[in-house]
């Protein structure tokens, strides 16, 4: 059974419509990475499946939840499914750990005490164990954008959302921060992450899902796609980026 | 011409002037705290509310920061008794402070809320947290810290600007100098002291409010 399951979604924005029945199956342990040309719904199509967005027609389900659902809590929801952005967003008012501490402490009602160890250990897998009381201010991008995974890992969601989070990022730093992602891959993290790193779609990626005007234009196994893409449209994508 | 000071004839009445003085201090921390309270409540109305509420919201802020102060004290304090609302001067005085206060603050603090990053608050709400929760969490702490100096500047205005409550008789500061001058005759001295007191009041306030910045926001920002 599908971890996360999209069926003929459909989304304007006013008289734009940006999905035009998109359909996606994700099972447990895939990594699926969705690239496109700008403009082609990626980022819209990952906030619909945590209920940023909302959509006009359609289905997705999370984790047994319907998104959108009139029954569905969203904030159930929410906690089975976790975000990270292309500008990382972390609360500047609050360091390392304490950007990491929020949600467990305030949704889930965690003790302080546990909800350090929770920190520690989410700031460990990142890497950033030295930098627990370090403000967002004092972390450069990379390392910033380490402490957002490990702020959605703290809620433990069951897939987790990555909207270019490597896009903001100076070269030297995005390595870093692939990394990370690689790793929660190999330890079975469901991840659905637009990108633009294509050798990282390649190569960490289970499956490729490219968008073109609102629809999954193309998808299958990251390394067949790749060396051979069937449309046009795929091949022009590809070829574009070299 | 040389005009003679003389303080000396000031001392019988130093109680008076204490009372003032105290009077208008307790003044300024109650309707300080209640009124940036009502600034906080409206703000998060307005930015986070539902549309009626924020509409209710505009209306007060509007109406008070298009009239005078003193317009405002004079209607709470002589135009609600018609309406069967009676007050004392010292209720009217504390009321009309907050509700001005308030409004102020609304706007004040409406857009630190403002200023705070959308990409903050999606963050916020995608860890599960809801509205409120990332108002509270989020963009309040936020929005305190960009608005704290343009918010302890209206601290210190309407500190200073609550001398007009003496024309109620509300026995502050500004009311105890005028009686002491009706006894003694002394306006250039006792004038004179109360210009110093307030001066000497808005430092103090100002050096207070920056230590309570530092204490409340020392994080990196
Ligand atoms: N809130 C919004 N209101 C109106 N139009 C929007 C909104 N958000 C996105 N759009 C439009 O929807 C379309 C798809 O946007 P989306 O952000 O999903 O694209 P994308 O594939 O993520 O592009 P990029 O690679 O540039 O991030 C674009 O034409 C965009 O202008
Ligand atoms: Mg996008």
């Amino acid at each position: 059974m599908s971890l996360v399951s999209i069926r003929e979604v459909r989304k304007s924005f006013g008289p734009l419509e940006v999905l035009k029945g998109v359909s996606l199956e994700v099972a447990k342990g895939d990594v699926v990475a969705i690239i496109g040309r700008s403009g082609s719904g990626k980022s819209t199509l990952l906030r619909c499946i945590n209920g940023l967005e909302t959509f006009q027609s359609g289905a997705i389900l999370a984790d047994g939840l319907e998104v959108g659902g009139m029954h569905t809590d969203v904030r159930e929801l929410r906690r089975h499914v976790g975000m990270v952005f292309q500008q990382f967003n972390l609360f500047p008012h609050l360091t390392a750990a304490g950007n990491v501490m929020l949600a467990p402490t305030v949704v889930n009602k965690t003790s302080k005490k546990e909800a350090a160890e929770i920190a520690a250990e989410m700031l460990a897998k990142v890497g950033l164990s030295d930098k627990r009381d370090a403000y967002p201010s004092q972390l450069s991008g990379g390392q910033q954008q380490r402490v957002a995974i490990a702020r959605s890992l703290a809620m433990r969601p069951k897939v987790l959302l990555c909207d270019e989070i490597t896009s903001a990022l100076d070269p030297e730093l995005v390595n870093e921060v692939l990394r990370v992602v690689e790793q929660l891959a190999k330890e079975g993290m469901t991840l659905i992450l637009v990108t633009h790193e294509m050798r990282f779609a390649r190569d960490v990626g289970t499956n490729l899902v490219f968008m073109h005007h609102g629809k999954v234009h193309e998808t299958g196994v990251p390394k067949e796609v790749f060396a051979a893409p069937k449309t046009p449209e795929l091949q022009q994508f590809v070829g574009g980026i070299g | 011409m040389l005009y003679k000071l003389q303080f000396a004839e000031l001392l019988p009445y130093w109680d008076v002037l204490l009372q003032g003085l105290v009077f208008t201090i307790v003044l300024t921390i109650v309707s300080t705290a209640a009124g940036v309270a009502v600034g906080t409540a409206g703000a998060s109305a307005r930015t986070f509310g539902p549309a009626w509420l924020g509409w209710i919201v505009v209306v007060y802020v509007e109406l008070i920061r298009n009239t005078p102060f003193i317009v405002q004290l004079f209607f709470i304090f002589f135009g609600l008794p018609a309406a069967g609302v009676k007050l004392d001067e010292t209720t009217a005085a504390f009321l009309a402070m907050v509700i001005n206060l308030g409004a102020y603050s609304t706007e004040i603090i409406r857009a630190g809320i403002e200023a705070v990053p959308k990409g903050h608050i999606e963050a916020g709400v995608s860890l599960a947290m809801t509205k409120w929760e990332v108002l509270r969490h989020i963009v309040l702490n936020q929005a305190f810290r960009k608005i704290y100096p343009a918010l302890s500047s209206q601290i210190i205005i309407v500190m200073l600007g609550s001398a007009v409550v003496s024309q109620i008789s509300a026995q502050d500061l500004t009311y105890a100098a005028n009686f002491v001058a009706s006894r003694d005759f002394r306006n250039f001295e006792v004038y004179l002291v109360a210009t110093l007191a307030y001066l000497v009041l808005a430092i103090v306030t100002r050096a207070v409010l920056r230590g309570l910045g530092r204490i409340f926001f020392k994080a990196a920002s």
